[in-house]
């Protein structure tokens, strides 16, 4: 069974929102649509959304979903944690604050 | 003479001086216990102890004084009834004097009254002047605590046996009480107190203008906020103190108006066992209080119950806060009124509706379950508080429905719309007509029609509930509503595989339904089914399609279904009959799993009819003579051998019709069976077909007699065995001595494998359920000889091998006392080159529950404790044939072994864990794949619950299943896995040498080519990242 966008959006779907008693998934912050993988390729792209363009926890949660992902991916994958475009008023800089940590937590 | 008398009073006496100087001024704890018993035997009356204590008890010194009362307390204690009346009096006139006394002699008069309190022989009016004495000389709160319990039992023990005079005290003593009890700050007086105070109120004393004192010494208690220390030699609970408290604060509607703003400010705490507490006590005082005590505070209560309901993240405050909400409704609808009063059920009810019916309106939004769930608390009080959310609430949800289009809001509503529906069933009304539900019968009605016919399984689910209690109400539905409810049904029937849940659903649906109107069932869904069999009969005859072969099987499924009413049973089990022997006559491609099917319907058909014995009896005598027939029809030598008839022969088709036969058999009334087995029983051993339909046969049938043409007809002893095995124990078998010959002799016959197992199963299920005796004995003799001259050598081993194991099976079950002469003899065969590996499986089959023989339902004799009793008696000889064995047979050992483990309640397996421990973790390194899984199964449960044994072995554990992670069986891959997982139980500083290496060593495994093992691997590997961190 190869690895496919099902399995990863398994991965991250019930984590916690830090300030909801809800998961990722309940409050619409990841969908299965916005997971792009390619077992072949080993590369695996999630796009996340937050729950309001202004919220102060967006970095908190994409590392969460980047940590869950390290932590349950083989070695091998290259992943890219993001925000879906046009959803947070500082969009870049908390993309880049995701692609600077590499493997954070390890 | 006289003198000698005296000196024999003399002696005694000076003997009790001696005492008592040695306990007043030697300080010897000894002598009082010796006085007592002398008193108690007659050596010395009370007065002569008074007269040898004499000056001590004026002793100038209070030590001395202390000491001399309590003697003589100590003496009262143990004596109190031999006192006379006239000494009691005097003694209580001393006790209430001395209570005057020094501090340091007060705790002996305090025992000395306590032995008093205790005196049958106290007359009247003395118990009164001793509590006032006590209430007016003694500062309770300022003593130790054991003598400020000593006080409470003083009183407890008036208040048990003079509750006429302490009542004569009026409020005084209720108020002398409340002076008492006032600071008490230890657990276990407070205990004691609060029984106190409910006594005083249960017992109906006087509390005259104290009663808002009593409430304030009890309730500035609550809530109860106490942990115990470690290591309490008390026991007092947490818990103990609340229920005390509570049955004190909630024992009388005269504390209502101090309880009730105190609940509601803890309620709007912030501490969560406030909340739980509050709720709780609350839901208890609704059961004395009435309209009156709670009418000032309903609006708050409301507030503070919809509050937390609303906004808290704990279920169990959301649970406690409806159960009182239903509580208040149920309390305001219990009180009787006066006519012209104001009705307060009718106003709370509509607060509680205006504030919750908007929210009903926004199917997406977050309150709208926790306002369903008030509404419906407050429906299930009572019949008219139902009646009046109900007809609230069903016109505004029946419209929300229609104002919203998604079905993802539909169903929320529908399922809201479900739920007040269910609690129309707590109440039944004498009068059809005026149950609130008919008005909407036909809203209701067209609204589930709609959901039924949604593209939304979610919603077509809900729907198929809803009909469900619909059609639970008595005289609801009319017959054209069931008309078009038994047509949805038969659609949803056959619904495709992407929906199978809806599908079972409307299954279950069908079978409730059918049984409250049988009428319309059979008249609208029966026809139709019969006519979906017989154009899927002419489908198979031309040939299989996929499409069409799936909806064959939903149509026989639906025919199970659907036979919950004795009626609709016998147009049915016909029905799948006929359709079997129209497979037999060779008419159409019958393929086993089409047969399967057939008997895999008729048998829930069968499971439906055991409950009611006019049905079982029905089913018993229609089904198995027809399959009966159809098996030796098929079983009859050919010229030209017919494939299409073999397919009845098949091992699986024939282990359907097993069980089949059966389900139909177990619930038999032994009268019946008895008049069943005479037909059978013959049929089999003789030959006699003639109760058999169609029974004209081209030859004999003779399934005992070894012929090379019968072995088709052999075969057959399957279904006698699932007869006879399932029989209710005391129907006499005809002709036995001889079937058991006959059985025994087959068991041990070579040609068919198939055969001479069920031969074997049907032999040992006959011997669990023989009474014990000669005859017995005789079949148990026969059984070992044909055994052991079977495993000599020969042919024939692996079937006697075979018998072996089913015979030891049925006699360990039943604590046979043979049972361990052939256990032992199962276990020498582990070392039996050719049959070891089947012994060692043969563990798992003696340990495991069967399906078909055996089996609890079908009347065998299984004690309840038989696996532990087979652990006790035959691990240890296991383990020491383990340890003797040739190398190349150890592993028959440990996979016996691990299977006896495997199957044996974990309590019993943990006292013996440490010895068995170094065996289990060498079978992990055995190279068979089931003796690993096997092994891993066994330990995993082990890690969760002797986490403390297991971390002894924690480096050889880490080791071994990180090598069984990357195992050529996907199984024992996961296994090992979960008990890496399971491994993080153990405790932290064990595992933390070794997180960096099994953290990498993890990482291999999510990479594996599987996704079950994937995520196995990740969740193991999550939790191991997780060890040592802050909250873990």
């Amino acid at each position: 069974d190869s690895i496919d966008a099902r399995e990863i959006f398994d991965l991250i779907r019930s984590i916690n929102d830090p300030e909801h008693p809800l998961t990722l998934e309940e409050l619409n912050v990841v969908e299965q649509v916005r997971v792009q993988v390619s077992d072949p390729e080993s590369t695996v792209a999630v796009a996340f959304t937050p729950t309001i363009p202004h919220c102060s926890m967006a970095t908190l949660i994409g590392l969460s979903i980047k940590v869950k992902l390290l932590r349950s991916l083989p070695q091998r994958f290259k992943m890219d944690v993001h925000i879906t475009p046009g959803t947070h008023a500082s969009e870049h800089a908390v993309n880049k604050q995701l692609a600077d940590k590499e493997r954070p937590g390890l | 003479m006289a003198a000698a008398a005296a000196v024999e009073a003399a002696a005694p006496m000076g003997a009790l001086w001696g005492l008592v100087h040695d306990f007043v001024v030697g300080q010897q704890e000894g002598p009082a216990d010796q006085v007592a018993a002398d008193v108690k035997s007659g050596n010395y009356t009370v007065l002569q102890v008074v007269e040898a204590l004499g000056s001590s008890l004026e002793n100038p010194e209070p030590r001395t004084r202390a000491r001399a009362i309590q003697l003589l307390s100590q003496v009262l204690l143990h004596c109190h009834t031999l006192l006379l009346e006239k000494e009691v009096v005097h003694l209580i006139l001393f006790y209430e004097n001395r209570l005057k006394d020094h501090h340091l002699v007060i705790p002996s008069v305090l025992q000395g009254l306590k032995a008093l309190s205790l005196c049958v022989a106290l007359p009247p009016g003395l118990a009164v002047s001793v509590l006032k004495a006590i209430f007016q000389e003694v500062h309770v709160q300022s003593l130790p605590q054991v003598d400020r319990h000593t006080v409470y039992n003083i009183i407890t023990n008036f208040m048990r046996t003079r509750e006429e005079e302490l009542k004569s005290l009026g409020a005084d003593f209720t108020f002398g009480f409340i002076q008492v009890m006032d600071g008490e700050k230890d657990p276990r007086n407070l205990l004691v107190a609060f029984r106190i105070v409910h006594d005083l109120i249960s017992r109906d004393y006087s509390l005259g203008p104290f009663v808002e004192e009593l409430f304030e010494v009890t309730s500035c208690y609550f809530p109860i906020d106490f942990t115990p220390p470690p290591n309490d030699p008390h026991g007092i609970q947490r818990e103990d103190l609340i229920l005390s408290l509570r049955a004190v604060l909630a024992s009388t509607p005269r504390f209502a108006e101090f309880l009730l703003p105190l609940l509601i400010e803890k309620v709007d705490s912030e501490v969560l066992s406030a909340k739980l507490d509050s709720l709780q006590t609350l839901n208890a005082c609704c059961a004395v209080y009435g309209q009156k005590e709670l009418k000032d505070f309903l609006p708050s209560l409301w507030a503070s119950i919809r509050r937390e309901v609303f906004q808290t993240a704990s279920e169990r405050v959301e649970a406690e806060g409806l159960a009182a909400l239903h509580s208040l409704t149920a309390c305001l609808s219990r009180s009787v009124l006066r006519a012209d009063a104001e009705d307060l059920l009718d106003s709370f009810l509509s607060n509680i509706l205006q504030d919750c019916r908007h929210h009903l309106c926004e199917p997406d939004m977050k309150l709208v379950w926790p306002s369903a769930k008030l509404l419906q608390a407050a429906a299930g009080a009572s019949a008219r508080a139902c009646d009046s959310v109900t007809s609230n609430v069903l016109p505004l949800l029946l419209e929300q429905f229609h104002k919203h289009s998604q079905s993802s809001q539909r169903r929320t509503i529908l399922e809201m719309l479900l739920g007040f529906l269910k609690l129309q069933q707590k109440w039944s009304y004498e009068d059809k007509d005026q149950r609130p539900l008919n008005g909407f019968k036909d809203q209701l009605c067209s609204l589930v029609f709609m959901a039924l016919t949604d593209p939304s399984t979610q919603l077509q689910l809900v729907g198929i509930r809803t009909l469900t209690v619909l059609g639970a109400q008595p005289d609801l539905l009319s017959y054209e509503d069931l008309e078009l409810a038994v047509g949805h049904l038969y659609r949803l029937s056959f619904l495709k595989e992407d929906s199978q849940s809806c599908r079972v659903a409307a299954l279950e649906a069908s079978g409730t339904l059918a049984a409250l109107y049988p009428v319309a069932f059979s008249s609208h869904l029966v026809p139709k089914l019969a006519e979906e069999l017989r154009v899927g009969e002419s489908n198979l005859t031309n040939g299989d399609e996929p499409t069409q072969c799936s909806r064959h099987l939903c149509c026989l499924q639906a025919l199970s279904a659907v036979s919950t009413h004795p009626s609709i049973v016998k147009e049915t089990l016909p029905l799948l009959l006929q359709h079997l022997w129209q497979v037999n006559r060779g008419n159409m491609v019958a393929q086993s799993s089409d047969v399967i099917a057939v008997c895999q319907s008729l048998r829930q058909m069968a499971e439906k009819c055991q409950q009611d014995p006019e049905s079982c009896w029905y089913f018993h005598q229609t089904a198995i003579p027809c399959l009966l027939a159809l098996a030796v029809q098929a079983s009859m030598p050919e010229k030209e051998p017919s494939v299409l008839r073999k397919v009845l022969l098949e091992d699986e088709v024939l282990a359907a019709m097993v069980s089949v036969i059966g389900t139909a058999t177990t619930h038999l009334s032994p009268e019946l069976a008895a008049q069943s087995v005479t037909h059978i029983v013959p049929l089999f051993l003789d030959g006699n077909v003639s109760f058999l339909p169609e029974n004209s046969f081209p030859s004999r049938f003779q399934p005992f007699q070894v012929t090379d043409g019968s072995s088709g007809q052999r075969r057959l002893i399957a279904l006698l065995m699932a007869f006879v095995c399932s029989l209710p124990r005391n129907v006499e078998i005809p002709q036995l001595n001889q079937l058991m010959r006959e059985l025994l002799e087959l068991s041990c016959c070579h040609s068919c494998p198939f055969s001479s197992t069920a031969a074997a199963k049907c032999f040992a299920g006959l011997l669990n359920k023989h009474p014990a005796g000669q005859q017995l004995d005789e079949f148990l003799q026969l059984a070992v000889d044909k055994v052991e001259a079977g495993l000599g050598s020969g042919p024939c081993r692996s079937q006697a091998f075979t018998l072996l194991l089913w015979v030891t099976k049925a006699l360990v079950l039943r604590y046979h006392p043979l049972s361990s002469c052939l256990t032992a003899r199962l276990m020498g065969l582990l070392s039996d080159p050719e049959l070891g590996p089947a012994a060692a499986d043969g563990f798992s089959l003696l340990m495991s529950d069967c399906t078909d023989v055996l089996t609890r339902a079908g009347h065998a004799e299984v004690r309840i404790m038989f696996r532990q009793r087979f652990f006790t008696d035959n691990v240890p000889a296991l383990v020491q044939g383990f340890h003797a064995a040739p190398q190349d047979v150890k592993p028959n050992y440990l996979k016996g072994l691990s299977h006896v483990l495997n199957r044996l309640p974990k309590p019993v397996l943990l006292p013996e864990l440490p010895t068995l421990l170094s065996l289990l973790l060498e079978a992990l390194s055995c190279p068979d794949c089931v003796v690993q899984l096997s092994t891993l199964s066994c330990l995993q449960p082990l890690l969760l619950e002797a986490p403390q044994v297991m971390s002894l072995h924690v480096d050889t554990l880490v080791t071994k299943f990180l090598n069984l992670s990357s195992s050529p069986s996907m199984a024992v891959r996961i296994a090992a896995l979960q008990c890496m997982h399971a491994l993080t139980r153990l405790p932290t500083p064990v595992l933390l040498p070794y997180k960096p290496q099994v953290i990498r060593a993890l990482a291999k495994p999510l990479d594996d080519k599987k996704r079950l093992v994937r995520k196995e691997a990740v969740s193991a590997r999550g939790e191991w990242f997780l060890l040592g961190s802050p909250g873990s």
